[in-house]
């Protein structure tokens, strides 16, 4: 979008414990311009309600915004709920599955989406919400120049371990200061957030044991293939 | 209607699509054990008629809600209709399939209805929990398993204050089972400009193309894929025929490329496309490291290969030793035969 709307400010949010400040370096070194981290021990234990409520609870602050891009799903959750329910918090629309954004402009944006079995374009007024289906581009590769520039920026806590000439850095340079957001920056409703905000429940885990990657051997006659195939119905592998 | 099983029922072209048919199944069970009615609705256009599909399926109420403007599905409507019909008849449960609408739609609602929302369901039952700290016991919630984090763990998660209790399920995870085919319930329209604004209509769609689907490997569910052991395109037919009953898509090794028995795009490995499906079938790939790269996150293996030895045996669960050809013939008829 940058490249083609020079002027844009990308501005990266995430939210997690510290070390997500990762995230925000990796993209600084790509060209976004500034980032974002809420993180407060208030918000540990959150399911993707809780979540969707802090990280809409700080977009409002960042408003005016035109544009909100955010993955279909996460790596660890998976469960490609969040984008949609900041939208849903922010009373704004929302353009999942997108896998190319076409055009933006009048206050407008034409958006290429990916369905189950085809393609949708759409055109909504700004400011919207968008999830990116993985066929879309890949991202950009870290630019060399940006990684020098950005390489020391940190948030406040990480600071905190920091050495003098490291903080004398940051003062000389502004930009490499990642915000920090925390609960008293959101003035939340406590309720919502964290364990209590969640409504979903974790009553159990099973460890599904893997064998060792032992492989259970079979020959091809009839009634091993059949009993395979019956087991694999019946476990609905297949189905 | 309070404290009934509800089902949103998606259609495609006049049709009810076969995971909300899925779903009816499933919840006229949960609404039995729970002893409750079962409750849908359709969104779209021209929908008279439509009952006749899901009411075999034991649907107690059919909540219509009938207009040119509600087809094809759009987010926001579709999300207003559904979130004030379930403040207003309150079921414990809802449903949805795991599909694009169902997983652009549900999450907007649950937001809206401040409610617990569980994705990708394999497993729905009804049981109780005990809330030992505060001395609490929850009586007939719905137990909403599957698995998390690669597929290692399974969990059980549960929503014990809020309601309704929302899952989506894949397609193909649950059975469809008739209730009665003379099974009749009751059809309510909606009012529509009682739960639909102007602006819930600001998105407009341009335009629209339905494909017959080009390949989509890397999130195919399920994978055949062949190597240099498959012998010949010709031999590979019989893997796009088991990836077609079995609703997976075709991979190859980069021998089975290199050799010409499939198209390049379907190269899974280090120099392909890496993926991680449910099942990923082998036939006649003997494992080499750069094609492990691509697949061996893959949730279950089965390889078929005629040398017991094959380093892909190794990372398999199941290892059928025998000829490509003459197993996946047998894998093919014994699915027929065996599936619902
Ligand atoms: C830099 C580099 C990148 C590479 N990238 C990739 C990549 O992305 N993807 C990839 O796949 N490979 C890649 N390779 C190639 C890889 O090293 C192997 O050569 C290739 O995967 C072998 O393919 P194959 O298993 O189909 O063939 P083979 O190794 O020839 O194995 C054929 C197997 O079929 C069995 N067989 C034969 N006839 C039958 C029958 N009638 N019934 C049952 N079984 C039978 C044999 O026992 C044998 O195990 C790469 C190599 C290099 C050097
Ligand atoms: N803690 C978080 N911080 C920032 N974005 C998040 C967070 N959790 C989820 N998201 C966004 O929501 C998308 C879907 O996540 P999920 O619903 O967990 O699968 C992700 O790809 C992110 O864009």
């Amino acid at each position: 979008i940058k490249d083609k709307y020079p002027g844009t400010i990308i501005t990266i949010l995430t939210m997690g414990p510290v070390r997500a400040a990762d995230i925000i370096r990796e993209g600084l070194y790509r060209g976004a311009d500034n980032g974002y981290l809420i993180t407060d021990r208030k918000f540990a234990g959150s399911d993707t309600l809780a979540t969707s409520y802090a990280i809409s609870l700080a977009i409002k602050k960042l408003m005016p915004v035109d544009v909100i891009l955010c993955g279909r799903q996460a790596i660890d959750g998976d469960t490609a709920q969040v984008g949609p329910q900041v939208a849903e918090k922010l009373k704004i629309p929302q353009v999942t599955y997108a896998e190319n954004i076409l055009e933006i402009a009048n206050g407008k944006i034409k958006i290429k989406r990916r369905l189950e079995r085809g393609i949708e374009h759409v055109e909504s007024p700004l400011p919207l919400l968008v999830t990116v289906h993985a066929s879309a581009a890949d991202c950009r590769a870290r630019n060399a120049k940006l990684l020098m520039k950005y390489k020391h920026a940190e948030t406040w806590t990480e600071l905190q371990h920091a050495t003098e000439d490291y903080i004398k850095l940051h003062g000389d340079r502004p930009y490499l200061h990642i915000a920090e957001w925390t609960v008293n920056d959101l003035q939340p409703d406590e309720n919502m957030l964290g364990l209590s905000g969640s409504p979903t429940k974790v009553k159990k885990v099973i460890n599904v044991v893997f064998t060792a990657k032992e492989a259970r051997v079979l020959s091809d006659t009839d009634t091993s293939v059949e009993t395979l195939m019956i087991d694999l119905i019946t476990n609905h592998t297949i189905g | 209607m309070a404290n009934n099983v509800f089902v949103y029922c998606e259609i495609e072209e006049g049709k009810v699509v076969d995971v909300s048919i899925e779903l009816l199944s499933r919840g006229k069970r949960l609404a039995g054990e729970l002893k409750v009615g079962l409750d849908a609705v359709i969104i779209g256009t021209e929908l008279n008629g439509i009952e006749d599909q899901v009411f075999p399926y034991g649907t107690d109420h059919l909540f219509l809600a009938d207009g040119p403007e509600l087809y094809p599905y759009q987010t926001l409507p579709h999300a207003a209709i559904i979130t004030k019909l379930l403040e207003e008849t309150k079921p414990q449960v809802a449903l949805f399939g795991a599909t694009s609408v169902g997983r652009d739609l549900a999450p907007r609602i649950a937001s809206a209805l401040k409610c617990g929302l569980t994705a990708d369901c394999t497993s729905l039952e009804i049981g109780d929990h005990e809330e030992k700290k505060e001395g609490k016991v929850y009586r007939n919630l719905l137990y909403q398993i599957r698995p998390a984090f690669g597929g290692n763990i399974i969990a059980t998660i549960i929503n014990p204050e809020t309601r309704p209790q929302m899952a989506t399920v894949r397609e193909g995870v649950m059975k469809k089972e008739i209730f009665s085919p003379s099974f009749r319930g009751k059809v309510i329209r909606l009012d529509l400009s009682k739960y639909v604004g102007e602006s819930d209509f600001v998105v407009k769609i341009i335009d629209r193309h339905l494909e017959s689907r080009k390949a989509d490997i890397k999130n195919a569910q399920i994978i055949v894929s062949g190597g240099y052991g498959v012998g010949s395109r010709e031999n590979f037919k019989l893997l796009f025929e088991l990836a077609g009953v079995l609703g997976g898509e075709v991979g190859g090794s980069r021998a089975a490329v290199d050799a010409g028995y499939i198209d390049h795009e379907r190269q899974i490995g280090q120099t392909g496309i890496t993926v991680r499906p449910k099942l990923y079938v082998a036939c006649g790939i003997s494992g080499a490291v750069q094609h492990r790269a691509g697949m061996d996150q893959s949730a279950m293996i089965i390889s078929i290969n005629k040398d017991r030895n094959a380093p892909i045996n190794k990372i398999a669960d199941y290892a059928i030793i025998g000829d490509v050809a003459e197993v996946l013939l047998k894998m093919i008829k014994f699915y027929k035969k065996n599936s619902k």
